[in-house]
Formats: structure tokens, sequence, C-alpha cells
């Protein structure tokens, strides 16, 4: 208890000092609010804006959420593929690599000509940008399931031979071994692309944002602003969307405790081992 | 004019078994062309217990996949019960070094995977899982998770759910290979009065030659490169056995006997002549 008040006043502290010199530099340079508002004009905006922000962030949150949530089904759905066969793993999965190397600015605009402007399209481009750590972590975790686990599967299999009990074996593998075993690693895809989610979602509203004129994500606000020159509001929009990073990282992180703090290493405290 | 009928028998297949597991000929390459084992014959009676020693790389877990129908072989043929490996697959249980518990199932659900994969309902096997978690002592944390236990303690889930089965042979690779002395001689002595109980016969790989001792009824010593079964030595004294005949001196006897056939396969592999 005494060394959380610590740590909350420590990580405070750090807090207020950027604070104070974030206003000195204002001070000493002599910044004009258009280029560096102070602190307390950024505050100002947030409460002076605080409906439109919250309709932005929800926004946001919807298609940055929807497409990690896809991102999440489809990529487990993928890895399940790619986990029954290697010949199957080297036919496509470098194709999987390719979609990570791909610039999400580049085919974004793209993407806006196949589905459309608005939320929809916005989800789209986070997904594509989520997908690749979730199969790519998951097929892994499929794939490095112990193999003497698998021989003892193999050993006490009861269902015969024939392309039926194959089929009802491998799912019994799949369902019983190799997904919980591939957890702690479909975890690691779930966390690094919750990261990315909010950048993908930005970054799409930054082409198409709104259907609506004047209504849109953080990205499209974000715009909005800086054409504006409100750049209050500008850094109040940022703070936000930093948050709605840190938010779904939390998740992540939370659903990955949750499940995995019984039996994985790696979700252990270290004061419990 | 009748031709007088010749006396030939009728030819034995030559698959018929005299032995619970039968091995005749088995000769496993590996891909390359390259022997693990060559020209194996082995014949295991129910109910009896034997180890198989040798230096690394003479094959030994290889021999046992064999018989658990886990690796194909290349020639020869291997019978468990009258029948290939695979069809019998039902009547083993196989033992691993570590002990392959699944993490996120408590020991109880542990014990349980191996009768829920041959499909036994759920009531039964619970019933199963709990007599054989107070045949290895450990009912008191049933519903514990594995991270929780101490090696010896996860050695001892595994041994109970290779039991679940009631398998009439129990396959082991070096189960108690990563365990400390003092808890491998216990699980050694639990191991003998669990085969009394349960009647099953033995087939265990091990490095330790005091382990092979005390445990079996026969010690193979398999050669290396290729692995081919260069000794086949009968230990005589009777069961039951506990703790005290290790400090016996026919004990240490036969452990020195052993040692040094197991030095002569090896030091004639170094020498380059062929065993």
């Amino acid at each position: 208890m005494k060394r959380r008040i610590i740590d909350i006043i420590s990580a405070a502290s750090v807090c207020a000092g950027l604070l104070v010199s974030w206003r000195l530099i204002i001070f000493i340079f002599q910044l004009p609010a258009y280029l560096l508002p102070s602190p307390i004009s950024v505050t100002q905006a947030v409460i002076q804006r605080f409906p439109s922000l919250l309709v932005s962030l929800g926004i946001t949150s919807m298609a940055a959420g929807g497409g990690w949530l896809a991102s999440i089904v489809v990529g487990i759905i993928v890895a399940i593929v790619f986990a029954q066969s290697h010949w199957i793993r080297r036919m496509f999965y470098p194709y999987t690599l390719l979609l990570q190397t791909v610039p999400i600015v580049a085919i974004a605009p793209l993407i806006l000509m196949w589905v459309g402007t608005g939320t929809f399209a916005v989800g789209v481009i986070t997904f594509i940008i989520c997908l690749p750590p979730v199969i790519a972590n998951t097929t892994q975790g499929l794939i490095s399931t112990d193999k003497n686990l698998v021989s003892l599967f193999l050993m006490h299999n009861s269902f015969g031979s024939g392309l039926l009990p194959e089929l009802r074996y491998r799912l019994q593998l799949l369902w019983k071994l190799q997904l919980p075993s591939a957890m702690p690693a479909l975890f690691v895809g779930i966390r690094i692309s919750s990261g990315i989610a909010v950048i993908g979602a930005i970054v799409g509203e930054l082409f198409a944002g709104s259907s609506r004129v004047g209504v849109g994500g953080l990205g499209y606000a974000i715009t909005y602003a800086n054409a504006q020159l409100q750049t209050d509001y500008l850094f109040a929009l940022v703070f936000f969307a930093s948050g709605l990073g840190f938010a779904f990282f939390f998740l992540a992180s939370f659903l990955e405790w949750y499940f995995l703090h019984n039996w994985h290493e790696s979700a252990l405290s270290p004061e419990e081992d | 004019m009748t031709l007088p009928l010749p006396n030939i028998q009728e030819p034995q297949p030559i698959t018929t078994p005299s032995g619970q597991v039968e091995l005749r000929a088995v000769t496993k390459r590996y891909g390359n062309g390259s022997p693990v084992l060559e020209d194996i014959n082995l014949s295991i009676a129910e109910s009896e217990f034997v180890s198989i020693i040798g230096p690394s790389g003479c094959g030994k877990s290889t021999l046992l996949k064999l018989v658990a129908g886990l690796t194909r072989l290349s020639s020869g043929s291997v019978r468990v019960a009258g029948v290939e490996p695979v069809r019998a697959r039902k009547m083993m249980s196989f033992m691993f070094q570590d002990a392959t518990l699944l993490p996120w199932r408590t020991v109880q659900r542990n014990v349980e995977l191996s009768t829920e994969l041959h499909g036994v309902k759920k009531a039964e096997r619970a019933a199963i899982a709990g007599e054989m978690l107070s045949l290895v002592g450990l009912s008191q944390v049933a519903h514990q998770f594995p991270r929780q236990l101490s090696g010896g303690m996860k050695m001892r889930v595994s041994i109970a759910r290779a039991l679940s089965t009631r398998p009439k042979v129990l396959l082991m690779d070096e189960p108690f290979a990563a365990l400390d002395e003092l808890t491998r001689d216990r699980l050694n002595e639990e191991l003998l009065r669990l085969r009394a109980e349960g009647r099953w016969t033995g087939l265990f790989v091990t490095h330790s030659v005091a382990e092979a001792v005390f445990l079996s009824d026969r010690i193979i010593v398999l050669a290396a490169q290729p692995g081919r079964v260069t000794y086949d030595l009968p230990i005589h004294f009777s069961f039951p056995r506990n703790a005290e005949l290790r400090l016996r001196a026919e004990f240490e006897e036969a452990v020195i006997e052993v040692s040094k056939n197991l030095r002569g396969v090896m030091e004639r592999r170094k020498e380059g002549k062929e065993p």
C-alpha cells in the first residue's frame, strides 16, 4: 500500500513537471497559441467542447473496436487453417507478411473507393493493419504445441480411422490442446494489434472520417481542427486519441490476465511465483 | 495310389505372438537411410517389467515409439497383444520425460484427460481420477493447478493419468530423468507398488543402471549406431522389492554387472569395432 502511494506520487510529480515546463517553454519562447497552446487553454477546450469530443471518441472507438474485434476473429480462423498443414503455410503465409508491409496510408484511398467513406471504411482499414500480428502469433502458438502432448492425444485417440474420425480427432486436438496452448501467443497478438488499432482508425479517418460534414471521429476532427488552426482543440483530440489507445491496450492486458492468470507463467505476478 | 501326406506343419505366420509385446527383426531408418535400430528381436511377457538401457543415440526412445505406434518401422514387425500397435493403442499408456500436463487444467482434470480421450463418461472418469489420485497420494491437491506442484508431484499426476485407462502395457520414456535422486527413488518404489496392484507390462527406458536394476525383471542393453540388442540380462531379486533392497550387497553387484556390460558396449563403439 505504501509502495503504491509512492508510485502514484512519483508519476504525478513527473506529470506536474511536464505541465510546468510546457508552460515555461511558451513563456520563454513567447509562442503564440496557434503553435503551442497552454495547458490551461487545452483544458478549457476539453471542457467547452466536451460533447463533440465524446462524439468523436465514440465514433473512433466503434471503428477501431470493430476492426480490432474482426481482426481477432478472422485472425484466429486463418491461423487455424494455417496450422493444419505446412503446405498451406508455405503457400499463403508470405501474403500475410505482405499485408503487414503494405503502407496503410497508401492503400487507404483505394479502400475508400471500394467500400465508401464512413465508419465502416475506417473499420476495414483498422482490420487490415490489426490482422497480421494476430495471424502470425496465433499460428505460431498453434504449431508450437508440445510434441509429446500431441503424441498423447494420438495414443488415446479413440475415433478410429477414416475421413470423418480423422476430422473429429483434429477438432478434438484443436479444441482441447492446440487452442488452449496457443492462448498466450494469441494474447500477444491481440495486445500488439490493440496498440495499432487506434492508430489505424485515426489514419483511416484522416481520409474518410465522416459521412456528414462536421461530424466524425478523432482523426477527422484532428484534420478539421488543424485546418481551422484550433490548436488547443487539436491537442485535446490528440490526448483523447492516445487515451483511447491506452484503454485498448489496457483492455487487452486485462483480458490476457483474466484468461491466463491461473496457469501461464508470463501472466503471473512476481510475488505469486 | 495315394501320396503320403507331407509331414509338414501348417506354416506359422510370423506374426503369431508369444509375448505381450513382440518385436521381430525390427529395423528403423531415418529418412536419409541411416539405421537407428537394426534387427531388433524382443519378446516381453505379460506383466513383465523390462528396462532398456544404452548409450545416447542408440534408439531407445525410437523403440518405445515403435511399440506405441507413434512412428513407422522400416521393416520387421511389432505386435502388442497380437495386433499392430496402432490397433492396440487403447490398451497402452505412454509416459514422457516430463509430466506433460495441461497447465490450464487442474490436477483432477489432467488425470481425467486420458479417459476423456477414450470417451469415458464424465461421472465415471471423475471417479476413476479420484481413485487414481488417492492411489498416488495426491487427493489433497486435486483442485490445484500443475504450476503449484513440485516436479515429483507433477510426475505422480502423470502416472495417475497413464494408469487411469487401466493399460495392459505401460511405456515409459525416461519418466524420472529430470527429478532429483531422492524423489526418483521414492517414485521408483511407488511404481513397483502400482505395478503389483495393476499387473501391467512395463517397458521402461532409462539412463540410470540402478533404477533399471531396482525396477526390472529384465534389462536390455542396446548398442548404438545402429541400435541393436547386445545383452538381455535377467534381474533375479524377488518381488515385492522395497527401498531396503538398494542397500544390499547383491544389489550393488547387480548394478556393477550391468554397468560393466553397458560400458563394454560403449567402449567397443569408441574403438570403432562392431559389437
